[in-house]
């Protein structure tokens, strides 16, 4: 029998820093104040951790964050690509490596400068020589440089083809929003958003207005991954990982796909959903709420297509019936989301739906068995489905 | 006489010369001016910012950085403004100079010895010597004569505080058209350039000459964009490319406007365009009024010279459908 990854971790404590537009402190130093916030969560010291795991994009070396907070030995440490698509790929690093043994209490950890250091919505400049310039350089004489341009290229066919409205792509915002006004962490913190203000906000890349963009934060989030055995004895106990996969579609590029036949669908969370599917023996039918990554508010509807919560070109109705809302069919970023609380690159989402499951949600929806976690779109990414032990 | 031998006399002239009367400086030395310039510089030592310690301290009181010398008689916008006539021998030896092709300046050397340290309220004073102008030599910048000169710097009572010794190369740079150049001039920020690779040069290269190729695999006939060096299809590494028609619909479109990005010209029309052969590129859309781009126009290739070293394919609506596409 195929050994999976079906409840073979699980989440022990969460840790974050507050969010903010200038943290007056280095990428290192937020990681290190949300780690030790997260294993304080835990109940955990941090002699007890032996892996680690960020995304390449992280500034800061695990080996920096472990002498900085202490960490001793470590068995096991990892890093994955591809912007926020590594947002669950890293719990699925580190759900291996507790499953396997190759560690037994493995930190998760992500922390940027997102606004008063490199700034994302910038865009591609000619001084970042990577490997990957050469694809890029399809891009750049056009002048096609930033992440909003090129989801915005996906965005225009999928209106075009689907019916869906700048107004529908609102009301993502809007609902996400109105998350964020009960949660003091939240950038948007008790400041609602109306329609007329996100019609009447300016273009940033047509189709996509200010409000359907995320925003840009400096901050850390932190999770704590181990055994769910070991979760057991601790304080908070665990949330188990019930599944968790990653996956790159067939003709992937890094956010420039648009040599694919179809330009609104998303092949690679497709492929994410079947695994997590088929590994909990869950459904989309199953599923109580959800953090769907919304750096930008389209990816939010051609993702609950992909997972299978409606079917194609059926999102905006699903929007329409306030599906996202709490009360709704899928109550979906309760923190409010990277639009409305924060942009730790999907991180801050993984702490939000340990709350779900915990309930101690600020927005908590009733039912809360099982929560799905999503991960950067347009990219090679990855998800989770979290539930109680 | 030759031209030449006439400068060599002219220069001899200012050998020796101080270049004007004494520069008295405009301030006294003064604690706000110090703290600028110690925030500036990261310069923390308090004795030259807090008057307690500094009453503490070796120097009774507060002092100013000895290096900061220059600062006070130096004059500021009016030097770096130049244009106008020449405010004394040092830069009417510049100008002479300039005349006869030496048109460019660098600082090469500096030397200061301080006496005593500045204090508040010391009023300073500078006199300037130009003590040699070398023979011509031939550097890594170009040709031309290096000038040196001496500044003694005095206090109110006369008495020398510190004096600099200065050496600058007045020269003729070694590529005269470097400026005129692209590269040279700071002027107009361009469209950021593709990067050229084994696997992409040969398509770039044929943009120069003005065709729009399409990556064709030898063995099985599958066309491909952007170019990679196997085929998908049937993993074959051989490869040829065919000339595209230059015919093509708007598939999908975007309009950029923000952040805006130098060297573009923004609102700026990005399409992704569908060729006849059933690829698809990346490129924008000239002719047209941006937000007037619509899925399924018609559009034709357009080579056109971005700038003096960029040609790029772009595409223009056939005539008439931007006007039906509103």
């Amino acid at each position: 029998m195929t050994r999976t990854l079906r409840d073979a971790a699980a989440i022990a404590g969460i840790g974050q820093t507050e969010f903010s537009k200038s943290s007056g402190r280095s990428e290192l130093q937020l990681a290190c104040e949300a780690v030790k916030s997260a294993l304080d969560d835990a109940g955990l010291s941090p002699r007890d951790v032996d892996g680690m795991t960020t995304f390449t994009l992280d500034t800061t070396d695990e080996i920096e964050v472990a002498r900085a907070v202490g960490i001793g030995d470590l068995r096991f440490f990892s890093r994955t690509p591809h912007g926020g698509g590594a947002a669950i790929g890293v719990m699925h690093q580190a759900a291996m490596a507790v499953a396997t043994g190759s560690a037994e209490v493995v930190v998760v950890y992500r922390a940027l400068n997102g606004r008063s250091g490199q700034r994302y919505s910038q865009g591609v400049a000619s001084d970042v020589v990577t490997s990957d310039l050469i694809h890029w350089s399809w891009y750049l004489p056009y002048g096609l440089l930033t992440p909003a341009s090129w989801v915005a290229m996906f965005t225009q066919r999928y209106l075009h083809e689907t019916g869906t409205t700048s107004e529908d792509l609102a009301r993502v915002a809007i609902s996400t929003r109105r998350h964020a006004v009960n949660n003091p962490n939240a950038f948007f913190h008790g400041r609602p958003l109306t329609m007329d203000e996100h019609q009447s906000s300016r273009m940033i890349v047509a189709p996509l207005h200010l409000y359907d963009c995320c925003q840009e934060t400096d901050g850390g989030c932190a999770c704590i991954v181990t055994t769910p055995e070991r979760a057991r004895d601790l304080r908070r106990g665990g949330v188990l990982i019930r599944a968790v996969a990653q996956a790159a579609g067939a003709e992937q590029e890094v956010m420039t796909s648009f040599y694919r036949p179809s330009l609104t669908r998303v092949p690679e969370m497709e492929v994410v959903a079947k695994q997590v599917y088929a590994m909990s023996g869950l459904g989309p039918r199953d599923l109580d709420a959800a953090v769907i990554y919304d750096a930008f508010t389209p990816i939010v509807l051609w993702q609950l297509e992909a997972f299978g919560l409606c079917k194609w070109g059926e999102a905006k109705d699903f929007v329409r019936d306030g599906g996202l809302d709490l009360g709704g069919r899928l109550p979906a970023n309760t923190h409010g989301g990277q639009l409305s609380e924060a942009y730790i690159h999907g991180m801050n989402g993984v702490n939000e739906g340990v709350r779900l499951v915990r309930g101690t949600s600020l927005n908590q929806p009733a039912r809360n068995d099982h929560v799905l976690v999503t991960a950067g779109v347009g990219v090679p990414t990855s998800a989770m489905i979290l539930g109680k032990m | 006489m030759s031209n030449s031998e006439e400068l060599e006399r002219a220069l001899a002239r200012y050998v020796g010369a101080e270049i004007g009367p004494p520069a008295v400086g405009p301030d006294l030395v003064n604690a706000p001016m110090v703290r600028h310039w110690c925030e500036i510089l990261g310069d923390a030592n308090p004795v030259y910012t807090d008057p307690d310690v500094a009453a503490r301290s070796v120097h009774g009181g507060l002092v100013a950085p000895p290096t900061m010398l220059q600062v006070w008689t130096m004059a500021g916008v009016a030097l770096a403004g130049g244009g106008g006539p020449a405010a004394d021998l040092q830069q009417e030896l510049h100008a002479l100079l300039s005349e006869h092709g030496y048109t460019s300046v660098v600082a090469t050397n500096c030397e200061q010895v301080y006496d005593r340290y500045l204090r508040p309220d010391d009023r300073v004073t500078a006199t300037t010597v130009i003590e040699a102008i070398s023979p011509e030599k031939t550097t890594g910048l170009g040709t031309g004569r290096f000038i040196d000169t001496r500044t003694t710097y005095r206090d109110a009572k006369g008495e020398r505080v510190a004096w600099m010794t200065f050496r600058v190369l007045k020269f003729k740079p070694a590529q005269p058209a470097q400026a005129a150049s692209p590269a040279a001039a700071p002027a107009k920020p361009r469209r950021l350039r593709p990067l050229r690779s084994h696997d992409n040069d040969w398509w770039w290269q044929g943009v120069a000459r003005g065709d729009l190729l399409i990556q064709r695999c030898a063995e099985c006939g599958t066309l491909r964009h952007p170019p990679r060096p196997m085929c998908g299809a049937c993993q074959s590494l051989r490869w040829d490319s065919v000339a595209a028609s230059g015919r093509g619909v708007v598939y999908s479109h975007v309009v950029m406007h923000h952040p805006p990005i130098p060297g573009y010209g923004f609102p700026l029309a990005v399409a992704l365009v569908e060729l006849e052969e059933g690829t698809r590129i990346v490129s924008n859309v000239v002719g047209c009024a941006p937000d007037a781009v619509r899925i399924g126009m018609p559009v034709q290739l357009e080579m056109q010279d971005v700038d003096e070293e960029l040609r790029l394919p772009l595409f223009r609506p056939v005539s008439g459908a931007a006007e039906e596409a509103r």
